[in-house]
């Protein structure tokens, strides 16, 4: 599927990704074509064929539920980009 | 030193020839001198490096052993380091101090492994030329006009310079061995689930692996033998005993059944690249192997499932880079969707954008059915592809790339560069583990051969390899300048 400027601008925007509008265009043209190579994957036939999610069908392992995992909310709020009595700040949500 | 694998400095620190820390200091001055040319670092830990090679030369002078202990290593900007950048290629992690160890990080390092420091890669390991990196592109040491490949490209210079004995590096779609391949190493990318995730910066978590790229099969087995095992930080870690990679290593070849896909020799594979796999085959039929053909019917659908797969679980895993708990954020965002936005928009690069619009795409209301659950089916007769050739053969062998390294911005489109790794993608789709060995060069440039065996079948790959590099000595040779 050949995908336009106003489908690109609308999956960044899903993705909350900023994109130039100047490269729109590229973007669209690029997204088209790996679609278009993707596609190919319409020939095969796949009815009753189920969907493969991890390579050794593995399921889930379960663990007891116990804690193992001290808090290092200090030392993990060291790295981020504005905090403030232990909270991770960000601008005004609600007016 | 330089000259020498892991596994004979390991003899050389054992017979006192020299301790690690004049071995890590040689490295260091390598990378010094070298680096420049090739921009295989992005981070130098030179003062931790000489501190961990202290602390290893006091563990040996008390008696231990190990087989990595004292021995220099680079390790991939992928894995998180405590204390020391960790930027996976991208200018969003510019900033990543990392607060903790990757389990493949605390691995080596418990064993006693030097860290000289972190490589270059292709942002958030999307790539297969390292041209996607924030920090400029890797150079090929054989002929530095071209690429080294991707995304471990920064692993694969390394070691092919020598400014590192050995790197890890960590395989979505061959990652680990096309470089390898371009870069005449060994390479290896195990089974999905024998190696911990844990700490490694996630690109498609059902796909990622890591893995050592060394100089020989032997030393590949030596680091695995340390990276590999079950990790409960890890819900896709395999839960089974410890193996010793290196106990089969001189096993005979007699009588082991080789299997040729004839999808891996047809159209787009390079001439000339046919004719050292060829040869190479030649080699492991004097070693007392047979050879059959055999068929991976839907090898051609790879690559296809595979660009909705990753990106799917790309644009859910990169989904985390938010530019409020780590990484980095745009200045005066005015409000929170600008913040988000934004810190996106410049913290990834074109590459890391496309795969996360693709993967959105993907995974949107309406279109789920038609990509991804599609890509998951066709996945499952990949795997079948591959559970009835080994009904068949022990190993599956071909070429692991479909030409030797090409120049730094020759494949400017992504549909062109995605097919690069053309004969690696299967193995990761079924989880397989596969390898790269050093098989001969055309034009100056070194050609790998892709090894593929069943689950869990690291041991006999590495048997096959280091059978063939007795006989052979494309691993031993060094490009020129270095």
């Amino acid at each position: 599927m050949a995908l336009d400027s106003a489908a690109v601008a609308r999956i960044a925007h899903l993705a909350r990704l900023g994109i130039e509008t100047a490269d729109i265009p590229e973007y669209a043209r690029n997204l088209s074509d790996i679609l278009a190579f993707v596609e190919q994957l319409d020939a095969v036939a796949t009815n009753g064929v189920p969907p493969l999610a991890h390579p050794l069908e593995a399921r889930q392992r379960l663990r007891p539920d116990e804690v193992t995992e001290t808090d290092r909310r200090e030392l993990f709020q060291a790295i981020a980009p504005s905090v403030e009595a232990g909270l991770y700040l960000v601008p005004k949500v609600i007016e | 030193m330089h000259r020498k694998t892991l596994r004979e400095l390991a003899d050389g620190l054992r017979a006192k020839a020299f301790s690690s820390v004049e071995l890590t200091q040689a490295f260091l001055d390598r990378i010094q001198a070298h680096d420049e040319r090739i921009n295989s670092f992005i981070t130098v830990t030179a003062e931790p490096a000489l501190e961990a090679a202290r602390a290893a030369d006091a563990r040996r002078a008390a008696g231990e052993d190990g087989p990595l202990l004292g021995l220099p290593f680079a390790h991939k900007d992928i894995f998180c380091t405590e204390g020391v950048k960790t930027s996976c290629g991208s200018r969003m992690l510019d900033n990543f101090i990392a607060p903790y160890d990757a389990t493949v990080t605390a691995k080596l390092k418990a064993a006693g492994a030097v860290m000289l420091g972190k490589t270059n890669m292709d942002e958030f390991a999307m790539g297969s030329s390292n041209e996607t990196s924030y920090y400029g592109p890797v150079r090929n040491p054989w002929d530095l006009d071209t690429v080294p490949g991707g995304s471990s490209g920064g692993s694969a210079a390394a070691v092919a310079a020598r400014l590192a004995p050995a790197a890890t590096g960590t395989d979505t779609g061959g990652s680990i061995r096309q470089p390898a391949a371009l870069c005449g190493l060994t390479g290896l990318k195990p089974t999905y689930g024998a190696v911990s995730r844990y700490g490694m910066i996630a690109f498609a978590s059902s796909l990622d692996q890591a893995g050592p790229m060394t100089q020989s099969a032997e030393d590949a087995a030596l680091m695995l033998g340390v990276m590999a095992g079950f990790d409960p930080r890890d819900s896709t870690s395999v839960e089974r005993p410890l193996e010793d990679y290196c106990a089969g290593l001189g096993n005979a070849l007699q009588g082991l059944r080789i299997g040729l896909p004839r999808e891996y020799f047809g159209e787009g594979l390079d001439g000339t690249v046919a004719k050292v796999i060829e040869t190479a085959i030649g080699e492991y039929r004097k070693l007392g192997a047979e050879v059959v053909d055999i068929s991976l019917p839907n090898s051609h659908l790879a690559v296809p499932a595979y660009y909705v797969v990753a990106p799917a679980e790309c644009s859910s895993n990169l989904s985390r880079f938010d530019g409020v708990r780590f990484g980095h954020r745009c200045e005066n965002p005015h409000d929170l969707q600008d913040l988000y936005v934004r810190s996106r928009g410049e913290g990834f690069g074109a590459e890391v954008k496309r795969r996360i619009m693709i993967g959105t795409y993907a995974l949107s209301s309406g279109y789920y059915d038609a990509y991804y659950l599609k890509a998951q089916q066709v996945r499952r007769l990949i795997r079948e592809d591959f559970l009835k050739a080994f009904e068949q053969v022990d190993v599956i062998m071909g070429p692991t790339a479909p030409g030797t390294a090409f120049r730094l911005g020759e494949k400017s489109d992504p549909v062109s560069m995605y097919l690069s790794d053309i004969y690696t993608i299967a193995t990761n789709l079924a989880g397989l583990p596969g390898m790269s060995i050093p098989a001969g060069f055309v034009n100056g440039l070194p050609v790998g051969l892709q090894l593929i065996g069943n689950y869990f079948a690291e041991g006999r790959l590495l048997n096959a390899a280091h059978q063939y590099q007795q006989v052979t000595d494309w691993h031993r040779r060094l490009p020129g300048g270095f």
